[in-house]
């Protein structure tokens, strides 16, 4: 196997763009190479590139950690990141690694569809932007071109105030999602759902939200009518990890009680 | 002459939490595990396997494997050159699948090849044409076929008694893993000569080298089992895997040939626990007081045989738990079908049941408004009483009133839900205070320890002294449990010295010390040391006319009468080989003494549940266990919240989850095993009461805890969420949905 280490963006680029697969933290690349489901003869290397590891409030490089977005980033997206893996996965896992690889259960995704982010594809004829639901297109199956490269995650300047993210695992640590969701709420209502593991790619529950979004302070009834119309918009199917209607009831659950954790936010 | 200033006391004997020799290296990384092993010019073994549950081969091409460089060996059924078959209660599985395939993952050929990456290609490349036929794969139909293993009949006591008070329940357990963190490797290294020597993954060595002999027709001379370093067992390593298949590669190519399981293979390469059906009826009078219990156990015991009679012999044996009653009905069927092969796991057959009776008994509590401690206490066995289900009076001691009374005692000792930060879902964040309830459930159990049924159960161990101090010889495996640390404190509190330790020799040098399992090596490997000690110690004491012996040498009164270099000198050693008191077959009704010893346990359970969305949090697991004398505190507290981890794990997600005969979660990724963030704190009382055979009236400690720590978890989950919960693992959808009715 040949590894190369490219000194900045312009040779992964190139290297990209000749067939080599890149790898950043490998939490997911060594995962498929140890099944046996990939065998890469030629990789690129971008842990050290700088490049691709920058941060700020409306941009989150490609290359950047976990354990940092835990520390840093959004609150919603910091929640999702404490639960990725252990320590040792927070510490070598980028949010880049999660969103090329594009798996149902990526729990940083929902976040993204969330607040309408954008990812950021660049090649050696230049970048792109794609809104999230341009983006993800099924089950790891993404808009992104073998030549390209994820450089970044892109975000609003004005995110929502108030913003809650929760996961269902079967385990009270390193488990895959049975069931993942975020929920953001503007000062004037507005409401967004997004939910992971419940459909091929992370999902809105458009539904849900324009019916809360007008309801300034939802009643018990409005607040059962909200999950069970979470429950009625997700696509969950039954597998190994659990059931369809388990996973349509929890994306209920989970989806309501983050919005009760919102609306007490802003009550208080 | 020297002349003696005083009696030191000895260091590191029993009772003594002495450190393990291995403990250290083990931590740094130091200690060789069967997967470190290399000798100059091994070549790497890897294995293909069936992609199907039950097919016909219709033909093997090794051309492919054997084309690519680097590849020594393809080899398939019409290569061995013995009868290919072992097991370890009779021979039925082929080492290499002949006409048919019978279970997914079965092995198919074996090739050697100069490097593991090469040997695993040149498995995939072997082409094997099958023609599938219909997997058996639903263990009441086996058992409507009549595909079975053993069918089991006990009938004990007037079968007409009748209870006022009746519960009836049908129960499931599902297929647990023993998931050991150390995969199935090994070694083997031919001797020039036609022989092998095999250094491989075990917790019976003697057993290993008997079947590869049989298997490869070879002489029992020709083949030598060493033991390793392992890295846990669980009851996974009692049926061979890789052995015989190394002894074949090496004996074929006359090169020492090494073989290590991935994770994904070791959850194929192994036998696992039975999954369980029972169904269960318990009759009582107003006072609680079994009158009549009638189970009908069905395990599945999958497509061989391994130890699926003893398995079902053991959940029928103890049905009925640690309780008196003096009408039973138990009948047991061990199903065959096209499932993995199941055998041995911790608790063997005595988990499942314990599942459904202590489930049993807490229904019976609530239909008579009882305390469920209270009716454990009315119904409890004693020294003297009768198992209910086998009629053999217990003649050793058995606390099952002490292991509730201390429950009873031990305070709660936890916070409000949520104080400590732990909440059901964890990192996940899903749950809040508001949305927990709290549970406490009990559960007791009960198992033999030992081997059973007239099985000739034995072990020998070697004292010798040597510059060092004393030296154990034995074969018996040490799989982390801590066999090295308690056999040397037996050595050195017998002997009178204090240094001591155990060296493992190969089953060429030493006979057979039985398998590590069982809860039985402190009892019979400890058994032989205690005894090879004592006659020993009491050898060279008669011939120096002397009093005492310590670690400078013999000594009468204060005078020292030879030096510990000149007992060395001589040559004293002292071989035991050390049988547990005789058990029996039972007869037409199940009925005699098929047991040795017993043990008993009880936990309580506390969990915080979120029942809205099913998710569970075991904050503590208590127990109190009948160890009969402590040899080593800590060691016992490492099997016990080990056990219990083992037992949560069942009770709330370790199941390997099965479509028509394959397995769909052979990964740690989808093989949920607790972390350390689901782990209860446990606090636990050790029971002593001496009378036990086993040396200074131990007792075996290793399975109990798994037995009934799950019961106490799932009664912990009923009494939280009000759910009746007939199926172990329970799962959210269990919790948060309607249940499934019952069958
Ligand atoms: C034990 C364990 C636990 C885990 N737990 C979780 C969990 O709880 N939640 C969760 O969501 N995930 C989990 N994961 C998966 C994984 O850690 C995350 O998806 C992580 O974000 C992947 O990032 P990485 O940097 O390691 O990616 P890598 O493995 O390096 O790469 C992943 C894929 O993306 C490609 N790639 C990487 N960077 C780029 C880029 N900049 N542009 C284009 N392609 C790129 C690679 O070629 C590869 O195909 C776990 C993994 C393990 C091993």
């Amino acid at each position: 196997m040949e590894v190369i280490h490219p000194r900045n963006l312009e040779e992964a680029l190139a290297a990209v763009a000749d067939g080599m697969t890149p790898l950043a933290g490998g939490t997911d690349l060594m995962v498929e190479v140890n099944y046996g489901q990939k065998r890469p003869e030629r990789v690129v290397a971008l842990r050290r590139l700088a490049d691709i590891a920058d941060f700020s409030p409306t941009r989150i490089g490609a290359g950047v950690r976990w354990r940092r977005i835990e520390k840093e980033g959004p609150r919603a997206l910091a929640q999702a990141a404490r639960t990725v893996g252990s320590p040792q996965i927070r510490n070598a896992g980028t949010i880049g690694g999660n969103v090329a690889t594009a798996s149902p259960a990526g729990d940083g995704l929902p976040f993204l569809a969330a607040v309408d982010a954008s990812i950021e594809l660049t090649s050696g004829s230049g970048s792109r932007l794609l809104r999230w639901d341009e983006y993800f297109v099924g089950v790891k199956q993404t808009a992104r071109r073998s030549d390209e490269l994820v450089t970044a995650i892109v975000l609003a300047d004005d995110l929502p105030e108030r913003q809650e993210f929760a996961k269902v695992g079967v385990r009270n640590a390193m488990v895959i999602s049975t069931v993942c969701c975020v929920v953001t709420r503007r000062e004037d209502g507005a409401t967004t759902v997004a939910l992971g593991s419940v459909a091929p790619t992370p999902m809105r529950a458009r539904r849900a939200e324009e019916m809360i979004s007008s309801e300034r302070s939802p009643s018990e009834a409005t607040l059962a009518e909200f999950a069970r119309l979470v429950s009625e918009e997700v696509a969950p199917i039954t597998d190994h990890r659990s059931t369809e209607e388990y996973r349509r009831h929890a994306a209920g659950v989970l989806a309501r009680r983050l919005l009760e954790r919102c609306l007490r936010r802003e009550a208080a | 002459m020297t002349t003696r200033t005083g009696r030191r006391s000895v260091q590191g004997g029993i009772g003594e939490s002495t450190i393990r020799p291995d403990g250290v290296p083990k931590l740094r990384g130091e200690f060789m595990y069967a997967q470190d092993m290399h000798v100059e010019g091994m070549l790497w073994g890897a294995t293909t396997r069936s992609p199907h549950p039950h097919a016909r081969i219709v033909s093997i091409d090794v051309g492919p494997a054997l084309a690519i460089g680097g590849v020594h060996a393809v080899l398939t059924h019409d290569d061995i050159p013995g009868p290919g078959l072992f097991g370890l209660e009779h021979p039925d599985q082929p080492v290499l699948a002949g006409d048919v395939v019978r279970y997914w993952g079965e092995p198919v050929a074996i090739v050697a090849a100069e490097d593991e990456d090469t040997a695993r290609r040149a498995a995939e490349a072997v082409v094997v044409e099958y023609e599938e036929l219909e997997p058996l794969v639903d263990a009441e139909e086996a058992d409507a076929r009549d595909e079975v293993f053993r069918r089991m009949k006990i009938r004990r006591g007037d079968q007409e008694a009748r209870g006022s008070v009746v519960v009836e329940g049908y129960y499931e357990v599902g297929m647990q893993d023993q998931a050991p963190l150390g995969t199935e490797a090994g070694l083997a290294v031919p001797d020039g000569n036609g022989g092998v020597d095999l250094y491989a993954t075990s917790q019976f060595v003697h057993v290993d080298q008997q079947q590869v002999v049989e298997a490869l027709g070879l002489r029992p001379e020709q083949v030598r089992a060493h033991p390793v370093g392992i890295g846990g067992a669980f009851g996974a390593r009692e049926d061979v895997n890789l052995h015989i298949h190394l002894c074949l590669l090496a004996l074929y190519t006359g090169r020492p040939v090494k073989m290590v399981y991935h994770r994904g293979e070791s959850f194929t390469g192994h036998v696992h626990r039975h999954p369980a059906r029972m169904w269960y009826r318990h009759e009582a009078d107003e006072n609680g007081r079994l009158v009549r219990v009638e189970a009908k156990i069905l395990v599945d015991g999958g497509a061989y045989a391994s130890t699926t009679a003893a398995v079902l012999a053991n959940a029928c044996y103890f049905a009925v738990g640690p309780y008196k009653c003096d009408s039973v009905a138990v009948d047991g069927v061990g199903a065959r079908t096209n499932n993995p092969p199941c055998g041995a796991m911790r608790g063997f057959g005595a988990v499942q049941v314990c599942f459904a009776y202590e489930s049993q008994m807490d229904r019976l509590a609530s239909a008579l408004g009882m305390d469920p401690l209270e009716l454990r206490r009315r119904n409890a066995l004693a020294t003297g009483d009768r198992l209910a289900t086998t009629g053999q009076v217990i003649d050793t001691p058995l606390p099952v009133v002490e292991v509730i009374d201390s429950l009873a005692a031990m305070p709660l000792l936890v916070d409000e839900p949520g104080s400590g930060g732990d909440l059901p879902g964890g990192s996940g964040l899903t749950t809040e205070p508001r949305h927990v309830r709290r549970g406490v459930g009990y559960a007791l159990s009960i198992k033999n320890l030992g081997f059973s049924e007239g099985f000739d159960d034995y072990a020998q161990a070697r004292v010798r002294l040597s510059p060092e101090g004393a030296i154990v010889e034995t074969a018996a495996i040490e799989v982390g449990q801590g066999l090295v640390n308690v056999l040397a404190q037996i050595a050195r509190t017998t002997l009178g010295v204090s240094r001591a330790e155990v060296r493992h020799v190969d089953t060429s040098r030493i006979d057979s010390a039985g398998s590590t399992s069982a809860s039985r090596q402190t009892q019979l490997s400890g058994g032989a040391t205690h005894e090879a000690a004592r006659r020993l110690r009491q050898r060279i004491l008669e011939h120096y006319r002397a009093d005492d012996l310590d670690d400078e040498g013999v000594w009468r009164g204060d005078t020292l009468v030879a030096a510990w270099d000149d007992l060395v000198r001589d040559g004293w050693e002292e071989t035991v080989t050390f049988r547990h008191p005789p058990t029996e077959p039972p007869d037409e009704n199940g009925q005699g003494k098929m047991h040795a010893d017993f043990a008993v346990a009880g936990h309580r359970a506390v969990v915080d549940v979120d029942p809205e969305l099913g998710l569970v949090r075991v904050l503590r697991v208590d127990t109190a266990q009948d160890v009969g004398k402590a040899l080593n505190p800590e060691s016992i507290r490492g099997q016990i919240e080990g056990g219990i981890l083992q037992g949560v794990g069942l009770a709330v997600m370790e199941e390997l989850v099965l479509d028509r005969g394959r397995i769909r979660n052979a990964t740690f990724t989808d093989y949920l095993l607790p972390t350390i963030l689901d782990a209860p704190d446990v606090e636990a009382i050790l029971i002593e009461q001496e009378g036990s055979w086993g040396p200074f009236g131990a007792k075996g400690v290793g399975e109990p805890p798994t037995i009934s720590s799950t019961p106490a978890v799932v009664a912990a989950i009923r009494d939280a969420t009000g759910k009746e919960l007939n199926r172990v693992p329970v799962r959210p959808q269990d919790i948060a949905l309607e249940e499934e009715v019952a069958r």
